[in-house]
């Protein structure tokens, strides 16, 4: 076993929506401890009550996010000996906070709920047999599927920090609708709900929501802009509104 | 102290747990026309599920043209040393590949093959490549598909952050369950017709675990405090391959699909020592084996630095490792800084799996409380003594979809009966006693030393006197947790102290239910490894051991199971022959 190293003075925010304070614990750090060591060893030895979500503790459930000296990370996937002797936890700024670092994403779970399901051809859902794709056309929407959900990007989207109710899903729904949009086998246009309820015309492109992902999601150059490219087909491309309005032809999937 | 008020809230099926086996279980019940309702500890889609790396065993034999349900039926026979309930394994084997292809047209997506099929790759003790896998995140994508296809299922809603202490029962049948939210500590009072249990397994009874804080045995304590049968329940699984250094991340698990893909065991003296524990499947024996392997490599001193072995993917070039392998390749780079394409890594057996749970009926995931079901790691019976890897994901999907059915069928009528109020109360007392005692002894403290008596007392290998003594130090952890307070806090308010002090009777009921049965299985079988009892025992072969409630305590009693029938065991047989190392000596 690995004897204790050093020391580390851990500053937490405790509190609940009427306010809190940042409260010091002076924690014992081991080799290869992570945040979420640090925090889950305060929570058994200084203050039982301290609230924190965590679950698989190996960065691929994505329960465990925290603003960390002020950016965006999972707690499990961030050693302590990258802060010195001194560090601050802070819950997501972007959500209303429950308890200590325990924020209320419920908005997340609605916004998900609005966005139409996978839906492949009626053809292709009547077919007995497998359907046949190739690699390379998963390979598209692969990446956007990797994505944990741990709404560090909603986190860091400055049009969902400030704006309230946000006219904007935020990149980790960009991701979600680009991944089943880019799915080989589906055939629905979301391109009016992105230009309406989605609201991706709000992303600036500052890319920060691509900086804090931890799976490394090329969230605004691979969804996004995509995304937004697709859209300026149908509806800002003078031409085909001209041809679409002579031929009254609804959007295709392009 | 004064009782507080409750919410009462009606469904036709209450599903707990949001895993795999929960969500199939929540969509096969709605789409049989009932009211069902989801509620699950964690957020939706954080459930262990996620955790799945290496793929979904199904004999779809695109990659091996020679594969059939028969022989992923013998393959999991084999694996589970024939005490599997083999009716369980032949409905698994059969039905897997159509719960696979069904995935994929709710908008799963699969790694292919050159031909545009999905891809299988090999894995341990399976005859054939049989993996149906997306890189090394199969479980997350399983899960993701389930939730938006429930959350998109007319009649399914999800009550996120809630946890079950109590079932209720009514004239003998299933009626409900007590529950409290976690944000704020509100009770819940569910009334139902009929209930799914798909909690997952209890991995947070050990000290080093790939399990996650949620895996605290619950469903099997819930169905074994209503009256429900518990079996195998010594079969616990180690996985052969987790993380032993930084000390941080020990138990972190390292998918068996970095030995599929080809990685290779050694000890420190560079010997691919599993040439000597089954040279003819070598790395991708089964899990039991392998386990054992390593853990007999490390006690005769043979281990690498930290107490491992090194597990080596070196001589695959690094693109390959990156796209086959990329959770692997990030996890070990961020949390031990080794690259794994340059270097080799460290592991050691960490606990995973619970191949015990509650005692189903194998069509219908029915316990023996009517109208109470049971699917995924919180049932028994498909895995026998050891379970294979890629058998969880295709257990979840078959049986949750089979217990749904079943459940989403049960009378309405059911949900009508009256409820004992004094049922009610008492659970209500129990379940808020802790907080009424906020100086007594740590949760946490109580919790630690379960996880260190089963660590030392049902390791690996085990033998009678140290069970006996470990059953001994369960009984007084029961003692004490019984007078158990919060570490403090009387807050209702998301307070994991009374969380946690609300977890150990579940982890107590199952870490007892462990060692009892451990005790009474003189043989080695499987995951159960006894150092007094190193051989098979062909007589406990054909028994599984049943574990009750009843008015003494805890009982446990060997049941024997029935025969199989000639075409089945005629196909275990023909595979025997072939495969099966270890036991031939």
């Amino acid at each position: 076993m690995t004897a204790e190293i050093s020391d580390v003075d851990l500053h937490v925010w405790r509190g609940d929506a009427g306010g809190g304070e940042l409260v010091s614990y002076h924690v014992p750090v081991r080799e290869g401890m992570v945040v979420l060591d640090a925090v889950l060893w305060v929570q058994a030895n200084l203050a039982a009550d301290l609230a924190v979500r965590w679950n698989c503790k190996a960065a691929k459930c994505g329960s465990c996010s925290a603003e960390i000296d002020g950016f965006p990370r999972l707690m499990c996937k961030t050693p302590i000996a990258e802060y010195g002797s001194s560090l601050t936890v802070r819950p997501m700024k972007t959500f209303p906070v429950i308890k200590d670092l325990v924020t209320d994403v419920s908005w997340n779970y609605q916004v998900n709920k609005e966005i139409p399901p996978f839906t492949p051809s009626e053809k292709d859902l009547a077919s007995s047999e497998p359907w046949r794709m190739q690699q390379k056309d998963v390979d598209r929407s692969i990446e956007f599927r990797k994505c944990i959900e741990c709404f560090l990007c909603q986190d860091v989207c400055h049009v969902l920090r400030e704006h309230s109710p946000a006219p904007f899903y935020g990149p980790r729904f960009m991701i979600r609708i680009a991944s089943l949009e880019m799915h080989p086998r589906d055939t629905l246009d979301r391109r009016p709900l992105l230009k309406g309820k989605a609201g991706v015309g709000f992303c600036n492109i500052t890319k920060c929501c691509t900086e804090v992902c931890p799976e490394h999601i090329k969230i605004t150059d691979n969804g996004i802009i995509p995304l937004k490219e697709r859209m300026d087909d149908v509806y800002f491309d003078p031409l085909r509104w001209a041809l679409d309005r002579l031929s009254g032809d609804k959007h295709e999937k392009g | 102290m004064s009782r507080p008020a409750y919410e009462t809230v009606e469904t036709d099926v209450l599903v707990l747990g949001a895993g795999g086996a929960g969500l199939r279980g929540a969509i096969a019940a709605a789409e049989a026309g009932a009211k069902v309702l989801v509620v699950c500890k964690s957020l939706l889609g954080k459930a262990h599920t996620v955790m799945a790396e290496g793929g979904v065993a199904a004999a779809m034999h695109n990659v091996a043209y020679q594969d059939s349900w028969e022989v992923h039926f013998a393959d999991t026979m084999k694996g589970g040393k024939l005490i599997n309930d083999w009716r369980m394994a032949e409905l698994h084997a059969r039905e897997s590949p159509e719960r696979v292809l069904e995935l994929e047209r709710w908008g799963a997506v699969f790694d292919r093959t050159w031909q545009g099929r999905i891809h299988q790759r090999p894995f341990g003790a399976h005859t054939y490549p049989r993996l149906a896998h997306i890189g090394d995140r199969t479980g997350l994508e399983l899960l993701r598909t389930l939730q938006d296809r429930a959350v998109h299922t007319k009649g399914v809603d999800v009550h996120m952050e809630v946890t079950a202490f109590k079932l209720l029962t009514s004239e003998g049948r299933i009626a409900g369950a007590l529950a409290y939210r976690r944000s704020d500590g509100s009770l819940v009072l569910y009334r139902c017709a009929a209930l799914l249990l798909a909690t997952g397994g209890a991995g947070k009874m050990y000290r080093v675990t790939s399990n996650s804080w949620e895996s605290t045995g619950d469903g099997m304590a819930l169905a074994y405090e209503a009256g429900a049968q518990l079996r195998d329940m010594e079969m616990v699984q180690f996985h052969p391959t987790g993380m032993v250094w930084p000390t941080g991340v020990r138990g972190i698990l390292v998918t068996e699909g970095v030995r599929g893909e080809g990685g290779v065991l050694r000890n420190k003296e560079g010997e691919r020592f599993m040439e000597r524990y089954d040279h003819e499947r070598m790395e991708l024996s089964s899990r039991d084996v392998v386990a054992r392997a390593i853990n007999s490599e490390v006690l005769a001193g043979r281990g690498s630095p930290h107490g491992g072995v090194f597990l080596d993917i070196t001589h695959r070039k690094p693109e390959y490792i990156k796209s086959k392998l990329p959770s692997m390749y990030e996890q070990f780079l961020k949390l031990a800084k080794v690259d794994i394409t340059k270097q080799p890594m460290e592991v050691a057996p960490t606990i995973h799996y619970m191949m015990g749970g509650i005692k189903v009926d194998a069509e219908t995931g029915e316990t023996s409380v009517p109208g109470l079901f049971a699917a995924g790691e919180a049932a028994a019976g498909l895995h026998g003594a050891n379970r294979l890897g890629g058998n969880s994901l295709s257990d979840l999907l078959v049986f949750g979809k089979r217990a749904g059915d079943a459940a989403g069928a049960a009378p309405k009528s059911a949900a009508a009966p009256k409820l004992d109020q004094a049922q009610v109360d008492e659970a209500i007392d129990q379940l808020l006693a802790p907080l009424d005692r906020p100086a007594g002894e740590s949760p946490y403290r109580l919790q630690q030393e379960i996880q260190e008596t089963l660590t030392k007392y049902a390791p690996i290998v085990r033998d009678g006197p140290g069970l006996e003594a470990g059953l001994e130090a369960i009984m007084e952890l029961g003692r004490r947790a019984s007078a158990c307070g919060t570490g403090g806090s009387r807050s209702l308010a998301f307070n994991p102290g009374w969380h946690t002090a609300v977890d150990l009777r579940s982890m107590l009921v199952n870490a007892e239910a462990l060692v009892r049965s451990a005790i009474e299985r003189k043989e080695s079988r499987g995951a159960h490894a006894r150092s007094d009892f190193p051989k098979l025992d062909d007589a406990l072969g054909e028994v599984n051991f049943i574990v009750e409630k009843t008015p003494d305590g805890m009982a446990v009693r060997a049941v024997k199971h029935e025969a199989m029938p000639g075409f089945l065991e005629e196909v275990v047989r023909h595979s025997y022959a072939r495969y099966t190392p270890e036991e031939r000596e």
